[in-house]
Formats: C-alpha cells, structure tokens, sequence
C-alpha cells in the first residue's frame, strides 16, 4: 500500500532534556542531557519512516516520547490532526490505543508468568471497548494467526517459543488495539540472521493488510532501506538528514551520513580493496555538552569557522533535492550501490 | 605432528607453515555438554586450519557450535559439564588436547589470544585498566608492577587510546564500548600471541566504531603477522575482511570456501539461504527470501543433514544419511549431497 493522503502523525520541534542534578538533600539543576532536541517531521497513512543512527543520538528517547512514555520539555506530536496532551488522562488512553510499540529484546519484553494469551490480551483489559469479554479469546486466537503462530497454543508460555516466534507474539500484542502507526525500536537486532527475514516479511505484509504507519527505528542500515519509504538520519538528538529512501542512500549530502553509509560492510568481497571508507575519529560527543553550532562539527572534515558558530538548519540545500543540516551540504554516492 | 615441546615460541615464527603443517589446525573435534535434558552435541567433527597472517571467518547462527569451538581451542571450556571425545587441536603441529593445564596455560595468552563480544562484561569492573593490561605482563612475563605498567601504556598507545598516559588509571566504566574493545584488544595483543581469536568483537558496537575496530584488527595483524579467527553472523564483516570462510550449522561446517568463491556463489542450500535474505537494494518492495522454520535443537538434532527440515531442496536421502564434506576443489568444500546440483543452480 502506498503512503497516501493527509500526514497521520505529525511532529513539531520535539525536545527532552533529562535533567542532571547535584546534592541529595539539596537537588540542583545542573545540566541536561539533551536526548532529543528540536525534531520535527510527518508521517503518511501506509507509510514507513526509517530511523537510523548511533547509540545515544536519541533513537529510543524519540521513541518513547512518540508513544506518550516520557513528557516531552517542549514541542508537539498531533496524531490525526489532534494535539496530544500528555496531562490529561481520557486524551491520552484515547492516544495511546492508536499507536503501538514493538520492543527490541522478546526475550525481556514479555511477562515470563503469563501466557501468551494472556500477554496478547491485557490491552483488552484496559481499552475494554475494542473486545468484549466474550470475544477476547477469538480476537487473539485471530491475532496468532495473522502473526503465523498457531492459534491452539494461546495457553503455552514466553519460554516455550524461539526468539522469532516471541518477537511475532510481541507484534501480535502491537496489533491487539487495532492501530494505526506502531512504532518498531529495533525490531530484529535480537534475532538470528535467517530469521530476521521472516519478521521482516511479516512486518511489511501486516502492514499492507491493515495499511499501518512504521516508525522504524534501527541500526542495520540495509534493513532499513528495504522496509523504508523515507529515512531520517539523527546525530545527537537533532535530524541531520532526512529525505526519500534513494535519495539518503544514493545521494547523501550530510557528511555524518556519507561517513555512517561507508562504515557499513557490503557483503560481497568483489573490490573491497577499493571501496571508499570514511572511517571517524573517536567517539559521539556527550549529549549533556553538545558542541556549538553544527554538533558534528567536531569529527567532520569539512568543519570551517561557520560550523562552529551558526547551526545548520535542516533545509533542502543547493544542489541537494532533501532536507540537510549542513551548511557545506553536496550530494555524493559512497555506497555506489550496485 | 610429534613436537611436544610447549615452548612453541622458540620454533621458528618466520614462515606461517612448518613444513605443511599450518599454524592451527582443528581435526575433527567433538564437543558435547552434560545437561539435565540429555547431551547436547555442540559440535560435531569440526576440521578448518588457519595460517599465519590469514583471515578465517566462522560464520553461524546462534548454536551453530562456533563459539564452542573457539573456546575449545582456548582451552576456556568448563568441564564438565563439557567433554571433548574426539578431535584434535594442534598447534604448530601439538595437539593442544594431549597437553596438561599447565601447559595450555603457557599456551593461553601468550600464543593464542581471545577477543570477547561483550567487553564490559569481560573487563574487571574493581580494577583500573592499566592494572588490568599490566597483569599480562606481570603474570606471563613475571616484570615488575612498575615495568608492567610502562608496557600497558605503550600498548594502550599502540590501540589508538588517546591520552593513554592520563587514562591509564581509569576504570571500565569510565570509557566508551569502542574504548572499551581496545582495551580488550590490547590485552589479547599485549604478548604477541600468533592466534587471535575474536568472538563477534563488534556485535555490540555502533557501526562506525565497528569500522573502526576492524580497521585496528588488521593494521595489527599485518604488524605482526597474526593468524586472525573472526568469529561472526554478520556476512558484511566477512566479506570486509576475511580470506577463508568456514559456514556452521548443528555443530558442523556445511561450507568451506575462500572469501571471493562462496558470495554469489554458494554451494550448500543454507549458505545461499543466508546470502538470499540479504535485503538488496534491487528487490525492494519484494519479500525478502527467508530460510523457513528454525535453527535445529541441540538435543534433538535432525537425523541426517542437520539443515533437512528448513532445506528447499530436500530429497529423500537428506532425512537418513548424514552428508560427508565433499571436497569440491582443493581449497573449496560442501557438506550437501546435492552440491553439484545448488553450485550450478540446477537444485530442487
């Protein structure tokens, strides 16, 4: 299904600061870890953003804001054109049954003492309206069949199932309230390699059967572009680029992305002598202090004086067809996908 | 094949061969676990050699035996609950297996180092780095604290730790996960061991550290000439880096083939399983291939080829004879009876 009509999410300069306090007696502010600060962007019916960067740029955070977990400090999410109010409860429950998470690890994420029926149903327990008590146990033999598990064993427990199986129960749990965007943190990490494409499949055909909205945040970047209509990239709780999935992969223009898509190894040895790498130096700066100016101008090697005092706004850049922040912003295929 | 001599670092280190004995070579190795559910056979006739200053990667799934194995060649496998009937691990020509504790323990650190995936967890979190580094030094060597110390710097320098001098006396909390592997990197490096093995050295970290990590693998290599396992699921890293792969599966090796013969060319149905689902940039918007079903159960493993029940083109004999490794040239070789048949395409 094609992403169509009116945006269903929509995301306006998002911010969460973790405050840093001092003293016991005596707490005082004395910093903030800036998780996420500033993003903004939309989401389309049937559509699947992709979300990738490295650990600590604030992926997870972003997520759980998205999902009314964490207050954000400022900013706002509109889901269906409506403001989301994290103080009031009736607007959030409301919210809340519309967008949906798959957890990264199925083996932390679900209850070792319940069974599998139980773990699918508890949404029902708090948004009653969907499924009538009679119906429960219907409604979820349904769910284990739209996720390929069998429906006779809805009474069996989390350990009684492989990684694969688990994380289908966990999808299937995502699916119970019947929304209309989940988002997915890392969906396959925690799976073996010759499963991670049976999820994958299952993913994008649940989607076109019930025309879901993914936000889909992960680090494998080949992963991402197969399921992605667009991809945003963050450094350090900012988006530095974001843009259709070919125009991120093919013509990145973000220095952090070119370097991000070369760092990653391309099965298939032939001239691996002479592909482009653009290897950075050391670490991402702590978010608690981040640099001034553009935030990756500290490993970039484009930085000029500019970097250091004006922050690059994300903008469609000459020369460039999306949005980047950089002010030195020129589209160059590192991948050279073949 | 009869040297058993433990101090293997007084026998030349020049050439990567002694005569055409290679540097390490696993025969037929059987592991099995003791559990309360059975016996678990974890590997089942494992055989791959490596050369000095040569890449092998050890590619499998989660209980495909590949950590089992390393561990065995390190001698780090508690037993029991595990046991080695059969096999042999030689060493420029020992075999490892018919050694006492002490001597593997001459052997462990010295001659074959190891890389864990996970190195927060492998680092003592009581102790400074520097104390950590140093022990090699002081435990093998037996130098003083103060020698020992100037060593672990230097090698801190040696894996890019930058300000080594200042960090020295940090603990493992203090720095970051691709910090944190360089400095397990330097303690496996820090007796120029010939053998390094490394368990998914970059698993945990971010890809950019990744790169960066295997970059430093194989500037050190190159330096000294090591004989590199990479242990790993990941088919990009392996392509990236390493000259020989060996493909695990149920405890066995299915394939067996240098780097630039086995992508896009696989000869046993899971190895191309494996690089069919493998999202390309071609097939988008289309399913992606996926092996079915699940890796087998140690307990309870397939009869016949481990692989049978998820394979696309079984045949009958699959379910009851166990597949031998066919030699399919001299440095290429495929446990499937059918491997003509997926080599050329013509299978199922």
């Amino acid at each position: 299904m094609a992403p169509q009509g009116d945006p269903i999410l929509e995301v306006r300069d998002l911010v969460k600061h973790f405050p840093l306090t001092q003293g016991i007696v005596m707490k005082r502010q004395i910093g903030a870890i800036k998780a996420v600060d500033g993003v903004s962007f939309d989401l389309r019916r049937g559509e699947t953003l992709g979300v990738v960067g490295e650990s600590g740029c604030g992926k997870s955070t972003l997520a759980k804001l998205l999902m009314a977990l964490e207050k954000p400090t400022s900013g706002s999410v509109k889901v269906n054109g409506e403001l989301v109010d994290v103080h009031k409860g009736s607007n959030l429950k409301r919210f809340r049954r519309n967008i949906q998470m798959v957890m990264q690890d199925p083996y932390t994420s679900l209850n070792p003492r319940m069974t599998v029926g139980d773990i699918i149903g508890e949404p029902y327990e708090i948004h009653t309206e969907v499924a009538p008590k009679g119906d429960r146990r219907k409604k979820v033999q349904d769910l284990l069949e739209v996720v390929g598990l069998n429906p006779d064993h809805i009474n069996r427990y989390p350990h009684q199932f492989s990684g694969g199986q688990r994380q289908r129960i966990g999808i299937a749990r995502g699916l119970a309230l019947q929304p209309e965007i989940i988002i997915c943190d890392e969906p396959v990490s925690a799976l073996d390699v010759s499963i991670q494409a049976q999820v994958i499949n299952l993913l994008e055909r649940l989607q076109s059967e019930f025309g879901l909205a993914y936000i889909f945040i992960a680090h494998d970047l080949s992963v991402v572009r197969h399921i992605s209509d667009r991809v945003a990239v963050m450094y350090l709780g900012k988006i530095v680029e974001i843009g259709k999935d070919t125009q991120i992969y093919d013509k990145p223009s973000h220095p952090y992305t070119q370097a991000l898509l070369s760092a990653v190894p391309v099965p298939n040895p032939e001239g691996r002598e002479s592909r482009e790498r653009i290897i950075l130096q050391g670490d991402p700066p702590s978010p608690a202090n981040p640099p001034s100016g553009c935030r990756f101008r500290t490993r970039c090697w484009k930085a000029q004086e500019i970097c250091a005092v004006e922050e690059p706004l994300l903008q469609i850049r000459p020369g460039t067809d999306h949005e980047s922040a950089c002010h030195f912003a020129e589209a160059h295929d590192v991948v050279h996908a073949s | 094949m009869k040297n058993p001599s433990v101090d293997t670092h007084l026998l030349p280190a020049d050439s990567g061969t002694i005569g055409t004995e290679p540097l390490l070579a696993v025969d037929n190795l059987h592991v099995e676990f003791t559990t309360r559910q059975g016996v678990a056979r974890a590997v089942n006739g494992v055989s791959y050699s490596l050369n000095a200053g040569e890449t092998l990667a050890v590619l499998g799934e989660s209980g495909s035996g590949k950590s089992v194995t390393a561990q065995a060649i390190m001698g780090i496998l508690d037993m029991p609950p595990a046991r080695i009937p059969k096999g042999e691990i030689r060493f420029r020509g020992t075999d490892l297996l018919q050694l006492s504790e002490a001597q593997r323990s001459q052997i462990r650190g010295q001659q074959i180092a190891m890389i864990f995936q996970d190195a927060l967890s492998a680092l003592n979190p009581v102790f400074t780095v520097g104390w950590q580094i140093a022990e090699m030094f002081r435990v093998h060597k037996g130098m003083s604290k103060k020698a020992a110390y100037a060593k672990a710097i230097e090698l801190m320098d040696r894996v890019r730790i930058p300000a080594a001098r200042q960090r020295v006396n940090d603990y493992p909390h203090q720095f970051s996960g691709g910090m944190r592997q360089r400095i397990m990197i330097a303690m496996s490096i820090a007796l120029d061991p010939e053998v390094l093995i490394a368990d998914e050295p970059t698993t945990a970290l971010d890809v950019t550290v990744q790169a960066q990590i295997m970059e430093l693998l194989a500037e050190l290599q190159r330096e000294s000439n090591m004989g590199l396992i990479l242990i790993t699921h990941d088919l990009g890293v392996v392509a990236d880096v390493a000259d020989k792969i060996a493909v695990m599966y149920g405890g066995r090796i299915v394939e067996n083939a240098p780097v630039h013969d086995i992508y896009g060319n696989a000869a046993h149905p899971y190895t191309k399983g494996l690089l069919e689902s493998i999202p390309r940039v071609d097939m988008k918007g289309q399913e992606l291939y996926a092996i079915k079903g699940l890796p087998p159960n140690l307990l309870d493993m397939p009869t016949g080829c481990a692989f049978h029940p998820r394979c696309p083109f079984r045949q009958d004999n699959c379910v009851t004879d166990v597949p031998a490794l066919h030699e399919i040239s001299g440095t290429r070789s495929s446990a499937c009876h059918y491997w003509r048949e997926v080599l050329d395409g013509t299978a199922g």
